[in-house]
Formats: structure tokens, C-alpha cells, sequence
């Protein structure tokens, strides 16, 4: 009785392709939204009317949307309650908001498991929020028509208010509520026409600002139990080490100090508080197996990876003979690319509280990946799935490193607990939080390409090199003729019309663990694919917006941005000396964006990125003042990873570790960002990740047009761009 | 045992008198909306005031605090109406929020300085605080509506 919906049929979700999720069943598929199948909530109280497992009404009127999608920042507080709340006509004042417990009603409609990533938080839940509220006021509509004995055609609904004309009677849902319980749920209901929307594509406030100005809100971190200690593991300095023996005799004589305990992950120091558990594990004497990694060097990784790109790799994509082309080209030009391994680098940093019981866990956390979490707390705990609940808090950003299909920062947690004896949290330090691996991986990129003698594109040919995300987890069935599509998004399609083109993956096999970071492999690709349609647009002698518009008339949505962002930029128009502007337009998570950095060099190649315009088409969308500030926030994330972020390793060990030598880019450095949304009747795409990967190729290619220095590394170097050599990779 | 007060109200607590503010504020006194960030003062989210000055409370041992007054995001006001908080709804500048307190702790004491600040002013009070969202459009933008605010008699 699986409806598939159309939006099944959408390829791929950024990371997740959704057709093959389908396939992964996590856990019981009970709670898919089948038509008007909507289980009840388990939670309703008496008195309360909860149609559904997403809405209760409450005899004070109150309107509580239970929303199963982790808030992180995009709101999702905000909009899945204005799709609720458009088609419930309820009282917007009224409305509040819940996170859901894990349970499998709460699944994501696409990927069969609570999640929160890929940018499909409000798209995928459009459809079963617009019926969870449908279904509801349906039900409140007909408890008022037969309390009036009235036809329910004959009464409409505003605001929290069933309404007869007629005989001009109301009803509050509040008033409704009981008598809405003994209601049977419809069988089908009529959604609204979307020109009758009156809060879907507003701008409307985030109903979680107060809570995140007043210091009330409760993130992970903040969770306090009765009872509760807290541990700081010592983890190993390398990946893939083992601990051999260590002594905490210094430790145990602090005071505070209540128990040190081996776990899988290494010592953890169980205390009073953080700051003595911080203590006692800085006092460890640990000695280390290090393990194969001990010698692991990222200068060799770039050479070992500049070596595997010159061999064939995997077809990701083939499009006439990009090989034979060489010959006919009038031009062509090499190109090596490279981005570094990147962490994720929330504000807060990971932590989660558990309290286990012979028969039962609770867990608080800010997590992406309840479902997963559940089954891995479980096996660890050694309890049903049944018996372990998490407590979805606030999540101080997560990016997708909350998204980890091995549970790390959970798993070890319940490890620790195991040992506790009591209600216990585990704090990462930042420098734990950067040290502990799942990063954005480094890849390599080396392409050729050519233009025929008019200067237009004639091929273009890509190798890339580096780890998948998905290779080992539950998550690999995604891989397709040893493809991670996470690897290639973004350069694997390629929208320019260019007649021989070809893209060769070859995946590393590297002990770094990996994972998806906001944007996952258009992170890297659409640097990537966005400077070097630029080469090949200096190469020919045209102008960079004009070539891409010229080379983009088969993909509107694309052609669309590209023009909004270069028109609202003023591109061509002149500017000071030693300032240039640069575009990129990239396609992610089923959403067009373009931007168009304006960029000044000084002359001791200082960079200053003045202004950032972006466009926009994430088609029908909901809330455009949350889109504007995802935008923005996607353009600073990006211009961040651009100017200064990079992780190395020496002797297996990363040399960075902490926000000294892995800055964040500051108010003072910020742009001004402009944004500027299409408004259409596409389907609607994602808007958390898109904002991302046009950021850093539009201020790159703006360096080129002030400077005529390529980057071709990131972070950026000026001193490279200045003088130094493109081959030069360290 | 060290005392001191804390949003108005007086406390005693008895730990290690290294311990920086922050986990005293955090664990000892439960106000845990002055958040752990970087232990290190690069980020600017453990932001409190000691005596009306911006204070990074993860490096300011809680011996600092000795005498003096207190005041953490809790304690800005009890009920949303310090004009930056006016101001952060309005323009709805958190993301996350995790970073928020020390941005408005911060932000306060430019205000108290520079009641009608420019850009750079903001820019040059606000650097210390880190946002991984991105919220630094809309926190400028909110900073010159409360000052706004603050001068048609909004000020507390």
C-alpha cells in the first residue's frame, strides 16, 4: 500500500538518492504517509484533539505541530508549522512547535528514516504537513456542522474559527476540540488551491527567535538530568589507534574525579563537571597503538592522489569524445584543482547526555539521524529499539556532522553511560570536535579542456580524485558501478551544451573518516566546475557571463539565475581600479543558484570581498525570509571554507585545532549579500546546502578578472595567485 | 567559596577558584544560556559583562569574578525588552542561535558606548564573536534598528 509519490521519482537528493531509499528499510515502514493515513500521535492527552501524529489541538486553542525534522538553523520551526497551519486555517498567533520523539511515523517520506539532510526538509514534508492540517480542520469542520446540524459544506474556516454565515455561528478549535475527537479522520481532503495561500510565501517571523535570544532555548549541551555527570574522552591522537595502556592515577586524585573508564573510543574521565573531567583528561598518561595511519602525510595524499588521476578512472559521464577532440582543439588548457579536508566545525560541539536504565535509555541530543542513532544506542545498550527514546534538542548547527551513520558521538556516549552507573553527558572540546574526524574529504581535480576556433567550448574532460562518504556505512547501496554519486554531484552534470565531455571518478581508499558537509560533493565540484568553464571563457576570448549564457540555453532554471544574478550585479558596468567581478551558477538539491562576487586585490594581494549577489529558483517555496538568511549564511559558509579552511595532517596527526588556526570568517570580512528569490510554480528544492557552492568560484573567478592570477587551490592563497605557481600544491 | 552577583542576585560558590566563569555560570548557577564554544576566547560565544565590560567567561578564571556584578543573557532582560532583543526578533537574526548570547552580550556593550554606531563600529565590536550560520547581515542590521530604538527612548 506504499503510494509512491512523484517526488520519489526526483533522482537524486543531494547525498541521498531517493529512489534508493526506498530500498533501505531501517526500520518498519509504518508510519509512510499513504494518502490520508495519518497515525495518531501516542502523546495526545485527554482533552486534546491530535487528528493526527502532527497536530493537537488544545481546548485553549492552541495549535502544536510536532515536527519531525532536527532544528538546526533552517527553520524548520518556522516553516513546516506555516504549510500545518495554511491548510488547518489556523490562528498563526496560536501556533507553537514540538520535536517529534523517534518513532517511525516520523520518518522522512523520502528516506524511510527520521533525518534531517539533504536540503529536503521542507519540500519532502510539504505534502504531509498540507494533509496533516487538511485532515484535521476537515474533522473540526464536520464536528461543528453536526453540532449546528448543518451541512459542513456549508461552513468555512478562518483563523482557528469554523464559521456558519448562515445562521452566523462560530466555533473556536478550542470549543471544537473534544467533540473533533470522536470524529472519524476522512478518507480524502480537499487541499487548498495555492493562490488562496495566505501564509505559504510570506515572509513570516521564525516563532524560535525568542527562545535563541533570551539564552532559553536548550541545545545539547545545556541538557542537566538529576544526577547527572559529565566525561571528556581521550580519543587517539591518529585514526585508526588503538589504546595500549595508560595510567590515571593523577587523574583519580582530583578532586570531582569520579571514575576513568577504557571505552572503544579511548579513556573516558567521568566527573563532577566538565571543567574536572576536561582536567583529569589532559592529566592521562596514555601510550598509543598509533595503527596504520601513523605516518599518514597530506602532502603525500595530494601526490598519491595526483598519481591515480593520470590512470583511468570510473565513467561518471560521457558525452561525445572528449579524447579525440584534444587534436581538433584550436586551444586547450590543463588544469589542477584541489580542496582540502574540511571540518564542520558547529558551534557547539558535539556532545550528548544519556541515561540508562536496566530497561530503557534516554538520550538528549542535537542529532540529524534519530533512527540510526536509536539502533546503534540500542545494540550498544543492549535494549530493543523500542526501548531507547532521544530527546531531539536544538542543534548548535549541524551541517550534516550530526548526520553520522555510525553514531559516533552518540554510540560512545551510551559506551561511557555503560560505565557510569549514573545519568551521564559527554562534551567534545573543540579541539576534540576537530580532531574527531568526518570531514568534507580532500579531493583532487585535474582537467583538460579546449576551444575550437571561434573560441567556443569544444571538450572538456575531468578526473577526480577522493574518498566517498557512503563506501562501509548502511548508506552504500547508493553507489552505483562503484560510483558515489555524493563523489560527483555537480560535476558529473555539467549543464554547459559541450560537445565531447567527460568526467572520471576514482575513488581513494584513505583511513580519514568521512562525511557529508552542507553542500557534500557541490562543495568541491562547483568550484571546481565553475573556474573552469571560466578558463575556457578566457581561453576563447569571451566574456564569462556571456559564454555561460551562451552555453546554458537548454537549462532555463539555470539561464534564469544566471541572468537575475548578473543583471541585479550590474555586470559590465565599470568599476574602481584593482576591482572585478566573477559569477558562478550551479544547480544542488534541485535548486538554480547564481552569484556574482565583487572582489577588490590590493597590491599586496589582500582580499576583499565588497558585495555578493545571489539568485535564487528553489521554485515554490514557503517562507522567503528564511530562504534570504539560509542564502546568506550559505555565502558566508562558503566564502569561510574559501579564505581560510584547511585541515593537514603530519604524522597522522591534524595540524589544526581550534577556531586560532581554523578561523571562521568574522563580521568584519562579511559582504554585503543580496538575494533575490524567482518566484514560480516549480517543484520546490532545497535551500539549506544551495547557497554554498557558488561562493567560492565566484570570488576566484573575480580575482582572475582583477588580477589575471587563477586559484586554483583552496584556501585561497594570494601569494600563489600573486606569483606562484599553479602546479605549485605544497 | 568566592561571591559575587550574578544578574542582580548575589551568590557564593565554592570550587576551584581557576575554574573559568563559564562553567561556574553554566553548572554551579545553571545559567546555561552563555554557551562553550572555542575555551579559548576566539568565538566570542561565552560572552558575559564583568562590571558592564565584555568578559570572554571561558578564560576568565571564576577568581576574576570576585565582588563584582555579573550580567549573562538571562539577566539582559527578564522579559525579551532590551531593544536588542526587540531588535533580534524584528529582524529575525538567529539561525541556530547558539551563537546569539555572546553576539547580543557583545552588542550591548557597544551600546552602552556607541549609542549610534556605524558599520564599523559594529563590525569592530562584534569581531570577536564568530557565527558559523551567517547570521552577520542581519546582526548588523539589528544593531543599528536598536540603537534606533534606543534613541526614540527605548533605552532601558
Amino acid at each position: 500500500m506504499i503510494a509512491e509519490r512523484q517526488a520519489h521519482d526526483r533522482s537524486v537528493v543531494g547525498a541521498l538518492p531517493r529512489r534508493d531509499f526506498l530500498k533501505l528499510s531501517v526500520a518498519a515502514s509504518g508510519g509512510l504517509l499513504i494518502g490520508l493515513y495519518l497515525p495518531a500521535s501516542k502523546a495526545a492527552a485527554a482533552a486534546t484533539f491530535a487528528p493526527n501524529a502532527f497536530v493537537r489541538i488544545g481546548t485553549d486553542d492552541s495549535v502544536t505541530v510536532i515536527v519531525n525534522h532536527s532544528e538546526m538553523g533552517q527553520g524548520v520551526f518556522t516553516a513546516l508549522l506555516m504549510i500545518l497551519a495554511e491548510e488547518l486555517d489556523a490562528d498563526w498567533t496560536k501556533v507553537r512547535f514540538e520535536p517529534a520523539p523517534v518513532d517511525p511515523v516520523y520518518n522522512h517520506p523520502v528516506f524511510h528514516m527520521q533525518i534531517t539532510g539533504g536540503s529536503t526538509s521542507t519540500w519532502s514534508s510539504f505534502d504531509q504537513f498540507r494533509n496533516a492540517g487538511a485532515a484535521a480542520r476537515a474533522m473540526l469542520v464536520t464536528a461543528a456542522a453536526q453540532r449546528w446540524n448543518v451541512d459542513a459544506a456549508s461552513c468555512r474556516t478562518e483563523k482557528s474559527i469554523v464559521i456558519h454565515s448562515a445562521s452566523n455561528r462560530r466555533l473556536s478549535y478550542g470549543q471544537l476540540a473534544e467533540s473533533a475527537t470522536k470524529i472519524t479522520p476522512p478518507q480524502q481532503v480537499a487541499l487548498k488551491d495555492p493562490k488562496d495561500f495566505k501564509l505559504i510565501g510570506t515572509p513570516l517571523k521564525r516563532l524560535d527567535t525568542p527562545e535563541k535570544t533570551n539564552g532559553k532555548g536548550i541545545f545539547g549541551i545545556d541538557v542537566k538530568l538529576p544526577g547527572m555527570l559529565t566525561a571528556v574522552v581521550a580519543r587517539p591522537p591518529v585514526f585508526g589507534g588503538k589504546l595500549k595502556s595508560f595510567n590515571a592515577d593523577k587523574t583519580k586524585a582530583m578532586p570531582g574525579v569520579r571514575k576513568v573508564v577504557e571505552v572503544p573510543s579511548g579513556v573516558a574521565v567521568i566527573a563532577d563537571g566538565f571543567w574536572t573531567a576536561k582536567r583529569g583528561r589532559d592529566a592521562l598518561q596514555i601510550e598509543w597503538d598509533e595503527g596504520p595511519m601513523a605516518d599518514f602525510d597530506s602532502k603525500a595524499q595530494r601526490e598519491q592522489y595526483a598519481a591515480m588521476a593520470k590512470q583511468p578512472g570510473l565513467v561518471a559521464r560521457k558525452e561525445g569524445d572528449a579524447g579525440s577532440a584534444i587534436s581538433s582543439a584550436a586551444k586547450k588548457i590543463e588544469a589542477v584543482y584541489a580542496v582540502p579536508y574540511l571540518s564542520h566545525a558547529m558551534m557547539e560541539p558535539l556532545n550528548c547526555a544519556v541515561d540508562l536504565r536496566a530497561d530503557h535509555c534516554e538520550i538528549w541530543t542535537g542529532t540529524q539521524l534519530q533512527t540510526i542513532d536509536r539502533m546503534n544506542a540500542a545494540a550498544i545498550a543492549g535494549l530493543k529499539p523500542e526501548q531507547v527514546q532521544i530527546h531531539t534538542t536544538l542543534l548548535g548547527g549541524g551541517f550534516g556532522r550530526r548526520a553520522n551513520p555510525v553514531s559516533d558521538f552518540v554510540s560512545e556516549a551510551v559506551h561511557v553511560a555503560k560505565a557510569a552507573g549514573a545519568p551521564v553527558r559527554v562534551i567534545w572540546t573543540r579541539e576534540d570536535d576537530m580532531h574527531g574526524g568526518y570531514y568534507r574529504p580532500m579531493f583532487y581535480h585535474s582537467l583538460v579542456g579546449g576551444v575550437d576556433a571561434d573560441g567556443n567550448p569544444l571538450f572538456w574532460s575531468h578526473h577526480l580524485v577522493g574518498q566517498s562518504i557512503v563506501a562501509g556505512t548502511p548508506f552504500e547501496m547508493i553507489i552505483k558501478d562503484g560510483i558515489d554519486p555524493t563523489s560527483v554531484e555537480g560535476a558529473d552534470d555539467v549543464p554547459y551544451a559541450i560537445p565531447n565531455l567527460s568526467v572520471e571518478y576514482h575513488p581513494a581508499k584513505i583511513g580519514v573518516p568521512v562525511l557529508w558537509w552542507r553542500s557534500v560533493g557541490h562543495s568541491h565540484n562547483a568550484f571546481v566546475k565553475e573556474s573552469f568553464i571560466d578558463e575556457l571563457a578566457a581561453l576563447g576570448g569571451k566574456d564569462p557571463f556571456e559564454l555561460r549564457r551562451k552555453l546554458l540555453t537548454k537549462s532555463p532554471r539555470n539561464l534564469g539565475v544566471l541572468e537575475l544574478a548578473a543583471e541585479k550585479a550590474g555586470w559590465g558596468k565599470p568599476l574602481p581600479a584593482r576591482r572585478a567581478r566573477g559569477i558562478a551558477v550551479h544547480a544542488s538539491f534541485e535548486s538554480y543558484t547564481a552569484q556574482v562576487a565583487e572582489v577588490s586585490v590590493d597590491s599586496d594581494g589582500k582580499v576583499r570581498v565588497h558585495r555578493v549577489v545571489c539568485a535564487v529558483d528553489c521554485g515554490r517555496y514557503v517562507n522567503p525570509g528564511i530562504i534570504e538568511a539560509q542564502m546568506q549564511g550559505g555565502v558566508i559558509f562558503g566564502l569561510t571554507a574559501a579564505f581560510y579552511n584547511e585541515l593537514t595532517f603530519e604524522k597522522g596527526r591534524i595540524q589544526q585545532s581550534n577556531f586560532h588556526d581554523y578561523p571562521m570568517l568574522r563580521i568584519n570580512e562579511t559582504p554585503e549579500i543580496e538575494v533575490h528569490i524567482v518566484k514560480n510554480n516549480e517543484k520546490s528544492g532545497g535551500i539549506g546546502e544551495p547557497g554554498v557552492p557558488c561562493a567560492a568560484p565566484a570570488v576566484t573567478n573575480a580575482i582572475f578578472a582583477a588580477t589575471g592570477k587563477r586559484i586554483h587551490r583552496l584556501p585561497i592563497r594570494m601569494n600563489e595567485a600573486v606569483g606562484g605557481s599553479k602546479e605549485d600544491l605544497k | 567559596m568566592i561571591s559575587f552577583s550574578v544578574n542582580k542576585r548575589p551568590v557564593k560558590v565554592d570550587v576551584d577558584p581557576s575554574t573559568p566563569l563559564l562553567w561556574v555560570l553554566r553548572e554551579n548557577l545553571e545559567l546555561t544560556g552563555t554557551k562553550y564554544g572555542c575555551g579559548m576566547a576566539q568565538c566570542g560565544a561565552c560572552t558575559v559583562h564583568i562590571n558592564g565590560q565584555a568578559v570572554r567567561s571561558c578564560v576568565a578564571p571564576v577568581s576574576r569574578a570576585a565582588g563584582k556584578e555579573i550580567t549573562t543573557i538571562e539577566g539582559l532582560s527578564p522579559d525579551l525588552s532590551h531593544p536588542l532583543q526587540r531588535a533580534w526578533l524584528e529582524i529575525d537574526v538567529p539561525q541556530c542561535g547558539y551563537c546569539q548570547s555572546g553576539q547580543i552580550m557583545s552588542a550591548a556593550v557597544l551600546l552602552n558606548e556607541i549609542p549610534n554606531p556605524t558599520d564599523d563600529d559594529i563590525d569592530q565590536a562584534l569581531t570577536g564573536n564568530i557565527c558559523r550560520c551567517g547570521t552577520y547581515p542581519r546582526i548588523r542590521r539589528a544593531v543599528h534598528r536598536a540603537a534606533e530604538m534606543m534613541a526614540k527612548g527605548g533605552a532601558r
